[in-house]
């Protein structure tokens, strides 16, 4: 019953968006007031019935129904509760739910907090989205039902993946589509716009709190899945530029440009079709994604070939959202007024530049993900594109965008003086010489790389900070008055401060981690010790344990650090009876940002143990710095700029700021 | 300056930095793919000592031979021809006789495959992706496998 009343849901859910994608729209043209009143309404019921229907299937993960198809494949009844729960999306069928709830969850968003709106927008913006929502309802309805049943039902189910029964991998999916998926909003206001055939600056200060908060959840979705492929796959590795990786890589970078652009157009009114552009790329590239992870490909060019129609399927509604937005553009935008004139050095140039590197980064991104699959298409022929490839070309490009990022606050609008920002910027810059000649010494030579690229990070993150120095007159007034003046800056002076901080950090973590990592690798028995930096691991033996539903052999390692005990360390190897399966589980010691990393190979007949032993210098900088450029969105997000609505006075949107 | 230089300088910046992309793109592309090779392929294209490629199929069941120090030697076979592989250091889990594989690295004059990484990434199926093809090529396709290859994709970061 509960799966069935699901299914119900999510049919009616699909009629209610054929409601939304239609009705509202005619009443925009019509100019019909009521008709463009139905779009809140349905938005929101919508969202209700969705969420039955995702209500329901969780239900019977929770009860372990194995008649129903997709909890028999992907769940077991000896699971603990929090990965029956995570077993939702850790499939195919449930991920796609999950998709379409989010998506829901946005346009209901809309329709709650969008008082502020005008009536056409409104009608416009969620009648788009609702295209989107019938166009995804109806491939899950078709193609990957979750509430299939089985006729006689199993007894027992055949479990989740064991390597996705984990903690990090329970939040890491919702996250990523919360950015991926909240991308949408800002297709919508854009494809909104061009219908109308009309846009302002207003345009861009209601899509830019939208865009921010989708761009806060797919940063920390990149930073959880990251983390999670460092502390799982058990060769300390946090970014592989794996296909699935970059799928959600793109939209980032697309719309970590979007930000920066809709800022010129919300300040200076131009920029207005590219920012446009922007803003269906980053969806396009969200949808581009959900093809690459969810249509088999990356999977098997066979999959794909046997079993079509969800490729195929995925593949029409990216033919038809891409290319009809991109049809759509090319007919409306030469309709939209040029905006304002500015000069090549100025922060709208600067701004400019920053779009072109971080689209021309992700274009490398891009060919890179899809050449492969393109050449094994057309010619049969396979290749790998590793981190070579996108060392190669993504790293020179990044580069000079970091050395100019700290420039582009300085920069005064419309006309800047990059003499004079090149002068207040002498104090990071000589932060950044100092390091490298520490560093440079401290290494005794070496690669001249390394202390130039600690420089790099440090002077980004002085760079950042040099703005709010100056506006606070912090060194040169009294304390207390440039607290009174840091109080008084607007907080997306501070969002921006902080994510640019945070970027640096991030940058610390990954030259860090990368060019001082240390490695050891070493067969133990017990009573044997690993030394690693000034670490010493002494193998005290093997402890074989039941877990609710795995069998796992537990090593046991006591740490000292010049002799005294710091800790002690307990890697792992379970296996998965139901799937036939081993996992490896690591054990992490945090020392400061550093960690220890300790991984197991196989026993070996005579008692001995295949370890894996890292040190990682500086790693989890890598994961921290995300989470302070979150912070930065989230306190650019509370700025009163954004909350209060341009036109009329409007209803809070505070309560779009979740991070408050 | 005007109105018309300021959009040229503008476009001239996008210009100049798409073509820096397109040259890093090309440079990298014929530096650093590798191609992906059965034994069969090994043997049939004189792949020359030295080339980096990766090699994927079956450990050949009854050939993995483990030294001291974490050396091992196995041997990749795709049902037609066989490839001794010499490897140092942890297997992955999912490293197991009979199984597939990736391993990347060059090969050495003698015919010895030494690789340098042997593939631990995977599907919920347990068979790298090209390991598949290569096998179904060769006609040695496992139906259980087939069976589970049409499973949804579970990738690392859904």
């Amino acid at each position: 019953m509960i799966a069935e009343s699901g299914h119900y849901g999510l049919v009616l859910a699909l009629a209610l968006a054929l409601v939304q994608a239609s009705v509202p729209m005619v009443g925009a043209r019509k100019n019909d007031p009521v008709l463009m009143a139905v779009a809140g309404p349905t938005a929101i019921a919508q969202f209700c019935f969705i969420a039955i229907a995702f209500a329901a299937l969780t239900m019977c993960y929770v009860r372990s129904d194995f008649s129903v198809v997709n909890v028999f494949e992907n769940s077991h009844s000896a699971k603990p509760l929090v990965y029956k729960l995570s077993g939702v999306w850790g499939n195919h069928e449930g991920s796609m739910l999950l998709w379409v709830l989010i998506l829901s969850v946005f346009g209901a968003l809309v329709a709650l907090f969008g008082g502020n709106l005008p009536a056409r927008l409104k009608a416009n913006v969620l009648a788009v989205q609702s295209w989107i929502a019938v166009a995804f309802i109806l491939f899950i309805l078709t193609t990957s039902n979750p509430f299939l049943r089985i006729p006689e039902a199993p007894l027992e189910g055949r479990d989740l993946n064991p390597i996705l029964q984990d903690p990090g991998l329970a939040i890491h999916p919702p996250l990523l589509y919360l950015g991926y998926v909240g991308l949408s909003i800002s297709f919508s206001f854009a494809i909104a716009a061009l219908i109308d055939g009309r846009i302002d600056a207003a345009w861009a200060r209601w899509v830019r709190p939208w865009t921010l908060l989708a761009w806060m959840f797919l940063t920390l979705g990149i930073a959880m899945g990251s983390y999670w492929a460092y502390y799982t796959l058990g060769w300390g590795g946090w970014w592989f530029w794996d296909p699935v990786e970059n799928a959600s890589f793109m939209p980032w970078l697309a719309a970590t440009a979007l930000l920066h652009s809709a800022l010129v157009m919300e300040k200076r009114d131009a920029l207005k079709v590219w920012t446009i552009l922007l803003a269906i790329l980053a969806f396009s590239l969200s949808l581009i994604g959900t093809f690459l992870v969810r249509s088999g490909v990356l999977t098997s060019v066979h999959a794909f070939a046997t079993d079509p129609t969800r490729g195929v399927f995925i593949l029409a509604i990216l033919l038809l959202f891409i290319g009809g937005s991109l049809a759509l553009f090319a007919l409306r935008a030469p309709l939209l007024k040029q905006g304002g004139l500015f000069a090549p050095i100025s922060r709208e140039g600067a701004l400019v530049l920053n779009n072109l590197f971080l689209v021309s980064a992700c274009a490398t991104v891009f060919i890179g993900t899809l050449y492969p699959l393109a050449l094994e298409a057309l010619t049969g022929e396979k290749i790998s594109v590793g981190a070579p490839f996108f060392n190669a070309t993504f790293a020179p490009l990044f580069v000079p965008l970091l050395i100019a990022m700290p420039f582009g606050p300085l920069l005064a609008w419309k006309r800047g003086d990059l003499l004079g920002v090149a002068q207040r910027l002498v104090g990071a810059a000589g932060i950044a010489a100092i390091a490298v000649a520490v560093i440079f010494a401290m290494e005794g030579g070496g690669p001249l790389l390394v202390p130039f690229a600690i420089g790099l990070a440090l002077y980004v993150m002085a760079g950042a900070l040099t703005e709010i120095v100056e506006r606070t007159g912090l060194l040169k007034v009294p304390l207390a008055t440039a607290f009174a003046r840091a109080r008084g800056l607007p907080r997306s002076a501070w969002g921006a401060t902080f994510a640019h901080f945070g970027l640096g950090i991030t940058l610390l973590g990954v030259i860090g981690e990368t060019q001082w990592s240390l490695e050891r690798i070493a067969e133990l028995k017990p009573g044997q010790s690993i030394a690693i930096r000034r670490y010493d691991l002494h193998f005290d033996g093997v402890t074989a344990r039941q877990g609710p539903n795995y069998r796992e052999l537990a090593a046991h390692f006591t740490v000292r650090r010049h002799g005294d005990v710091v800790g002690v360390m307990e890697p792992a190897k379970r296996s998965f009876p139901s799937r036939g399966t081993a996992v490896t589980e690591t054990a992490l010691m945090t020392r400061g940002v550093s960690q220890l990393y300790l991984s197991l190979g196989d026993p070996n007949p005579d008692g001995s143990l295949a370890v894996r032993l890292y040190y990682k210098p500086l790693v989890l900088l890598i994961w921290f710095g995300a989470v302070v450029m979150v912070i930065g969105g989230a306190l650019s997000l509370s700025d009163r700029r954004l909350r209060v609505g341009a036109p009329k006075p409007a209803r809070s949107k505070a309560a779009l700021s979740p991070a408050e | 300056m005007t109105r018309k230089q300021r959009r040229l300088s503008l476009i001239g910046a996008a210009l100049g930095l798409l073509a820096l992309a397109v040259a890093l793109v090309l440079g990298a592309l014929k530096a650093s793919i590798v191609f992906f090779n059965s034994p069969t392929d090994v043997v049939e294209k004189h792949i020359k000592p030295g080339t980096r490629i990766r090699l994927g199929g079956l450990v050949k069941e009854g050939s993995v031979w483990r030294g001291d120090s974490l050396a091992v030697r196995f041997e990749v076979t795709d049902g037609k021809r066989t490839i001794p592989v010499a490897y140092q250091g942890l297997l992955p889990d999912l490293f197991r006789e009979g199984q597939g594989v990736v391993a990347e690295g060059t090969l050495d004059p003698a015919g010895t495959f030494r690789a340098d990484s042997v593939l631990a990434k995977h599907d919920e199926t347990y068979m790298p992706k090209d390991v598949a093809d290569a096998l179904k090529k060769q006609g040695h396709w496992k139906n259980d496998y087939e069976r589970k290859l049409g499973a949804a994709p579970q990738g690392r970061a859904q």
